[in-house]
């Protein structure tokens, strides 16, 4: 089915958020840090009150005044500046707020603020932050720059087995900074209604979290706040976290009685919004000399930035990265990561990742293929020996996840076959005969989503269910709402056609709304992969209960008791009486104009609390030639084989993966957030942070397996972030495949084509 | 400064500040917002607006006041007597698109893609998309949308089939 939303987007009538405007409605820009760490001497703003259209500028110092100085970040454990106090912390942090006419007049106020730094020693990574030298957080309890340590598995047990274990292999991977950058940038519009009620259009993936957020932050009462996420031009992880900027939009609105309205720019969004990654991880297999693992260990340094404000789940720090043990059966494992401040900024968002998976995936993915390469065994041999079995499941992996469902063996199989893997090894074997670098590169990685049961999981103290609300009219069309909120992702058609399955009606006519918190049910949002498992569910659950009270409706109807009514062929029928039957339509046109003794109405609502994540899976293959001469990296093909359950809507679900895989690609091969020793951001804007273009762009091929998930209502596991998730290590893993006659084991994304014609002239230098 | 630009056939006559750019100029002066932006730096391509029929340019970078006397096509622009244009109808079959922001650019560099090339082979097309980005598709259902563009435009009477 074609996507439902479509028509108003190909027409120039979606509606983000830069296209509403209000009468009187003032433009804010942000003053931004020019130092990576300063003290702040003073700020004057006397020129910039002076510029023509400029209305008021406000300072850290002000918010300080109103008690509004610091923002509790997602976790609830640190706080962050909205605008700086005393000193700043990263080059780009907000430090003053200016409010215009227009938004040429708010420029050109900011531009004529004047701030007097005083610079600081800076702290650009975290092997130096460790070392407490300078401290930058003085504001906390306990003088380190030390965040946080967080374990998982059996450290005694996890050594003694490695140390025991005859091959053992050993890698420092670094999981480079990037960032989400989708198209729109973030920003919002505040307004304090004729009421005193704050109307918030904002590019939030989660508006309920931000009304609760924001009425913890401002004391303004929840219910004095509306918030109002309209279309969203891209989030992938980006738009979770409540940013300074949207406070200071608020305070301007409530303090010049005006609405506000605020877009940052492309160089605000990738210098000072939620970065993605930054892992250092050191991670050790062992394994037996036929390449069966005995155990899996891995170490991290995480650079969270000046304040930490990952959107992580409150009891999981360091997200789902427990999943580092990936497909394989390990019998003992343990991993650790240790977060530090440094003068950067802050983050650490799951982009278009259930958190921290990405990480752990690539981690295991390379260490994989490196210790194939050490036993001289085939990657996917070693791949095929470990794989957690069918029969297994659901299995318990060593650092304490479920797994819901999977056919590993199945789906590397088929992956196989589709690429044609004999003729490519064959064909790579003749090509290296000639000296030609040619590298076939696999991930097989298992991933888990749809955070998550509620013993476990919440977001400040918010359990991470979801709901959906659905309401059934007479004439037999409907609408869901859900707590979830798309961001491109096709929740109109897909949520839409789940309420049509399980009720006998047309989708068609089943509206969809989210984002909008006076009408949507809670909800906990859109990222993590969650929407399908979660709020997909809920939907499934709730029409479930709309086809309960139907039947009541259907056995009035029918004039049989309701126990000799069933549900089949999308209809209600007489138990083995197929002529005498009652269509959903019928039932709810009676709903409303003859429900005998039932209540009227056909609706219901739920909200569903996860019995477990859900773990999609897949294998991916990408085969490439390295020009030895260049170091140019060439996609000859990639194939994606995905398992992600049930598939609700294939054009949706490969749309998805084409989106990852080419975000993967990018994050693989061109895309990093650098900063040099003194802590200046080096990729600022689209010129220096690549996006990949349709030129660069493989073919994608794709295919898939169906393992339902056991738990889900209709076995659905999502599918979102797997490209993205998945796709990584096999570029990685392709391009050292190429250039492993060369004896090169290693190279730090992105694997740009210096650093691979470097890597080929340095292992051409040692040969000789 | 006074100017007058024709967008999809109505003109606009607006007291404009010299420096504000044409992208303003259409979202704000003329409150169609079909047109967006999405950088500083003239890369992403939300931006790109047909000027005289068959140049496609990024509104972003150029002032109002250089459209000034000229014709503007935007995506508010394409669909003619409640039908969609060819290239809106391939986005929506080919599912071309995703969270949309991206899409009136895209479309609009095709239509001028199209215009000097009917028939564009997949590299002409890749290559003639090279400047406007999308971070959704991937790219692969955007270049099968042209190619069924590019035929339903040569034989009308064929298209939809």
């Amino acid at each position: 089915m074609k996507r439902k939303e479509d028509p108003r987007f190909l027409q120039g009538k979606g509606h983000y958020v830069d296209d509403v405007t209000l009468p009187g409605m003032l433009f804010m820009a942000l003053v931004r840090s020019t130092y990576p760490h300063a003290e702040i001497k003073s700020i004057d703003i006397s020129e910039a009150m002076k510029v023509h259209g400029v209305k008021a500028v406000i300072t850290g110092k002000d918010l300080e005044a109103a008690g509004l100085g610091w923002l509790p970040t997602f976790h609830g454990l640190d706080k962050q500046m909205v605008l700086a106090i005393g000193k700043v912390l990263f080059q780009y942090q907000e430090v003053a707020a200016v409010f215009a006419e227009t938004r040429a007049a708010a420029a050109d106020g900011a531009e004529a603020v004047q701030v007097d730094y005083e610079p600081l020693p800076v702290v650009a990574d975290p092997f130096t932050a460790k070392k407490d030298e300078v401290i930058l957080r003085p504001d906390r309890e306990t003088k380190t720059n030390h965040i946080y340590h967080w374990e998982v598995g059996d450290r005694d047990r996890t050594a003694r087995a490695i140390e025991g274990s005859p091959k053992r292999v050993r890698q420092r991977i670094w999981f480079q900074r990037c960032h989400p950058a989708p198209l729109e940038p973030c920003g919002c519009v505040a307004e304090f209604d004729t009421m005193g009620r704050l109307q918030f259009h904002v590019t939030s993936q989660a508006p309920h979290v931000y009304r609760t957020a924001i009425s913890i932050v401002t004391g303004i009462p929840e219910d004095k706040i509306h918030v109002m996420s309209p279309d969203i031009g891209g989030g992938f992880g980006n738009k979770v976290p409540v940013y300074p900027g949207y406070v200071c939009a608020i305070v301007g609105a409530l303090k010049l009685g005006r609405p506000v309205k605020w877009i940052e720019t492309r160089t605000e969004n990738l210098t000072s919004t939620g970065f993605a990654r930054d892992y250092h991880m050191d991670i050790e297999l062992g394994a037996t000399p036929d390449g069966r693992l005995t155990a899996l260990r891995v170490s991290t340094a995480a650079d969270h930035g000046a304040f930490d404000a990952a959107a992580d789940p409150t009891k999981y720090p360091a997200g789902m990265f427990g999943v580092v043990t990936g497909s394989y059966d390990v019998p003992v494992a343990h991993a650790e990561v240790d977060a530090y401040f440094t003068n950067k900024a802050p983050g650490g968002i799951a982009y278009r990742c259930s958190f921290r998976v990405t990480e752990a995936s690539y981690a295991i993915e390379r260490a994989m293929d490196i210790l194939a390469d050490e036993l001289g065994i085939d990657a996917v041999e070693l791949r095929r020996k470990n794989f957690v079995k069918k029969e297994q499941f659901p299995y318990g992996s060593a650092l304490g996840f479920t797994y819901d469902s999977g056919d590993y063996h199945q789906t590397l199989e088929k992956a196989l076959e589709t690429i044609g893997y004999q003729a490519l090894l064959k064909e790579q074997a003749e090509k290296r005969a000639r000296g030609e670098l040619m590298g076939i590169g696999f991930s097989t990685f298992t991933e888990v989503v749809g955070a998550g049961p509620s013993k476990h999981f919440d977001i400040l103290g918010i359990k991470m269910f979801d709901s959906a609300e659905i309401r059934i009219h007479p004439t037999g069309a409907g609408i869901v709402r859900t707590g979830a909120k798309s961001q491109g992702q096709g929740h109109e058609t897909t949520w839409a056609q789940i309420v049509a399955e399980e009720l006998g009606l047309d989708p068609q006519n089943i509206m969809v709304e989210e984002g909008d918190t006076d009408t949507a049910p809670y909800g906990l949002g859109t990222y993590a992969s969650r929407s399908t498992p979660v709020a997909g569910a809920a939907i499934a659950t709730a029409a479930r209960r709309v086809r309960e009270k139907a039947k009541k409706i259907a056995a009035h109807l029918l004039e049989v008791g309701e126990g000799d009514v069933e549900w089949t062929d999308y209809k209600f029928q007489v138990k083995g009486v197929p002529a005498r039957s009652v269509t959903m339509k019928q039932v709810a046109f009676a709903a409303y104009t003859n429900p005998g003794p039932n209540e009227p109405g056909l609706e219901a609502t739920n909200y569903y609390d996860p019995p477990n994540m859900t773990f999609p899976n897949g294998t991916y293959i990408a085969v490439v030639e390295v020009d030895r001469e260049t170091g140019e990296v060439t996609i000859r093909r990639f194939l994606a084989v995905d398992d992600c359950g049930t598939v609700i809507n294939p054009l949706v679900v490969e749309g998805q993966i084409h989106g990852g895989l080419t975000e993967g690609f990018a994050i693989a091969f061109m895309q990093e957030i650098q900063y040099d020793a003194d802590g200046n951001n080096l990729n600022t804007n689209f010129t220096d942070y690549l996006v990949p273009t349709s030129l660069e762009t493989p073919h994608w091929e794709t295919a898939n397996t169906v393992t339902p998930s056991p738990h889900h209502p209709i076995g659905a596991k999502g599918v979102g972030e797997s490209p993205n998730v998945g796709s990584p290590a096999a570029f990685v893993n392709a391009v050292i495949d190429a250039l492993s006659p060369l004896g090169v084991r290693h190279l730090e994304m992105p694997v740009t084509r210096d650093k691979v014609w470097r890597a080929i002239r340095d292992a051409e230098a040692g040969k000789t | 400064m006074k100017v007058t630009i024709k967008v999809n056939g109505v003109p606009y006559e607006r007291d404009v500040e010299p420096r504000t750019l044409l992208a303003y100029f259409l979202r704000e002066a003329c409150a169609l917002t079909g047109t967006h932006v999405g950088c500083d730096t003239s890369s992403c391509g939300c931006c790109v607006v047909v000027m005289d029929g068959a140049t496609a340019v990024k509104s972003c970078t150029m002032f109002a006041v250089q459209a000034d006397g000229h014709e503007i096509l935007t995506v508010e622009g394409l669909a003619q007597g409640g039908a969609l244009h060819p290239i809106q109808q391939a986005f929506w079959d080919k599912h071309g698109l995703q969270c949309g922001y991206c899409t009136p650019g895209m479309m609009l560099t095709s239509y001028v893609l199209l215009k000097h090339n009917p028939d564009p082979s997949e590299s002409e097309i890749r290559e003639g998309l090279a400047g406007n980005l999308c971070r959704c598709t991937g790219y692969q259902n955007i270049v099968k949308a042209v190619q069924q563009a590019a035929e339903a435009i040569r034989q009308p009477a064929a298209a939809g089939k």
